[in-house]
């Protein structure tokens, strides 16, 4: 088996680095590049802990291989606020309505958010329940999860109508 | 667990993709990797050459023509939910896909690797095989067509040779004002159906002109419910019909596993087509929503 060697953006950053085909993203983030934010629950795509930004899009970061990364730009839960003090409106809205509780959850439902409240800042109560049911949290019972992020919502809204639909 | 030790290799075009697959030993293509990156992490499949199908373009897009549908093989199951003109046309389409997965696994999943996995509870198998389609592969030697009829060749294996790649398939539209119904039962959103069912119905002055019935979930692949559909034919749409449409499906091959009892699935079936049959007559019949 041979390896390979990759060329990506991390979190704004280049990485360049050598690794084996069958290194996983989620391997590759938190053990060849030392960013543990992204969590592993089930290595099967099943639980959405270790869901990354790629390219925008949010994905399941055990179910693509570190070398398909290659070219692409990644977002961590490292990556979502500007500076290590800020925290995005994402973030935030955790912090203050009470969505989380171990944590072990949350880098994939702030990823995972980020790209549905990017997307659709209008979305209603019923799908966002609906969209979140990829991500599995063992703790909250969901319900401080889906008011922080109703409640994001709205700034992400105003974000896109004040034109700084840039900002994570 | 972590996958065992395989190469890796990145074809530019379908004839680096096919000069691989017909000269590597114990090769499989990559496309969206949502269900064999899960496999090969299990250790359930294990291959010492992936052929990772990302960067060969001109296996993704959608075209429309007239009532004819082609999607490439490499199409993103996202796009394929979110195609504006597909939705006008054909809104099945992106109510069933709502079903596949979770909209993480859409953004990268494909329609070639659904078709290629032959998961019995494919929500992209069912509507190929409710909609007649033609799966598309191709070999260094030869390109050829086979019908979703002749497609399903053992549990999760489709009848398509080693040396083969999946392009592209081709569903047969219904017409324009067609009503559809689409229901599954899972024990939550997104998880592998336990049973499904998919309906179209065409009516011409108030009688069923058409009718297409397909169950998924319930055996290795998904069935047509033919004798169902026969039955349907020339009627007026009502409860007592659809009650006998659901009564009719005792042909189809139910199985029993973990999840749930054949008997149990049977069940399912006859509920689900009562509703989507109601659903495809009240759209049918202009209610759009
Ligand atoms: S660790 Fe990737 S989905 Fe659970
Ligand atoms: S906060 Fe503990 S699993 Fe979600």
């Amino acid at each position: 088996m041979t390896t390979k060697s990759i060329s990506l953006t991390v979190n704004g950053k280049t990485v360049d680095q050598e690794v084996e085909p069958r290194t996983h993203l989620a391997d590759f983030l938190r053990h060849g590049i030392g960013l543990t934010g992204t969590h592993i629950g089930c290595e099967h795509g099943v639980c959405g802990a270790c869901t990354v930004l790629v390219d925008g899009q949010a994905v399941r970061s055990c179910l693509m291989l570190a070398v398909q990364a290659d070219g692409a730009e990644v977002t961590t839960v490292e990556g979502l606020a500007g500076n290590a003090d800020d925290l995005s409106p994402i973030q935030a809205a955790f912090r203050e309505f009470h969505g989380l509780q171990c944590g072990y959850c949350t880098p994939g439902f702030l990823t995972s958010l980020t790209q549905l409240l990017m997307e659709n800042p209008d979305i209603g109560e019923e799908d966002l329940r609906k969209e979140l049911s990829g991500n599995l949290c063992r703790c909250t019972g969901y319900a401080g999860i889906v008011r922080a992020a109703l409640a994001a919502a709205q700034a992400y809204k105003e974000a896109a109508a004040t034109g700084m639909g840039g900002s994570r | 667990m972590k996958a065992a030790a395989f190469d890796y290799h990145r074809p530019a075009n379908r004839a680096e993709a096919l000069d691989m697959v017909g000269s590597l030993d114990n090769a499989k293509f990559l496309a969206g990797g949502q269900s064999l990156v899960a496999m090969l992490n299990m250790r359930y499949a294990i291959v010492d050459h992936l052929i990772d199908l990302n960067h060969v373009t001109d296996l993704a897009g959608i075209e429309m023509t007239g009532d004819r549908l082609r999607l490439g093989a490499m199409t993103r199951q996202r796009a394929v939910k979110d195609d504006a003109a597909l939705a006008a046309r054909a809104p099945i389409f992106a109510a069933a896909l709502d079903y596949v997965g979770h909209f993480q696994t859409r953004n990268r999943g494909t329609v070639g690797g659904s078709l290629g996995h032959m998961d019995p509870s494919a929500e992209l198998m069912a509507l190929a095989t409710l909609m007649d389609a033609e799966v598309e592969v191709q070999s260094k030697a030869q390109t050829r067509s086979l019908s979703i009829a002749d497609y399903p060749m053992a549990y999760m294996t489709p009848a398509i040779e080693m040396d083969e790649m999946i392009t592209g398939v081709t569903f047969a539209l219904p017409g324009e004002g067609h009503g559809w119904g689409f229901h599954e039962h899972a024990q939550r959103h997104g998880d592998f159906a336990i049973c499904g069912v998919a309906a179209l119905m065409e009516l011409a002055g108030g009688t069923i002109s058409r009718t297409a019935i397909t169950v998924f979930g319930i055996g290795m692949a998904p069935q047509r419910a033919r004798a169902a559909e026969d039955m349907l034919a020339s009627q007026t749409p009502g409860d007592d019909l659809y009650r006998a449409a659901a009564d009719a499906l005792d042909d189809l091959d139910y199985t029993t596993d973990a999840m749930a009892s054949a008997a149990y699935r049977r069940r399912l079936a006859g509920v689900l087509t009562r509703r989507a049959l109601a659903d495809a007559a009240r759209r049918a019949g202009g209610d759009r929503r």
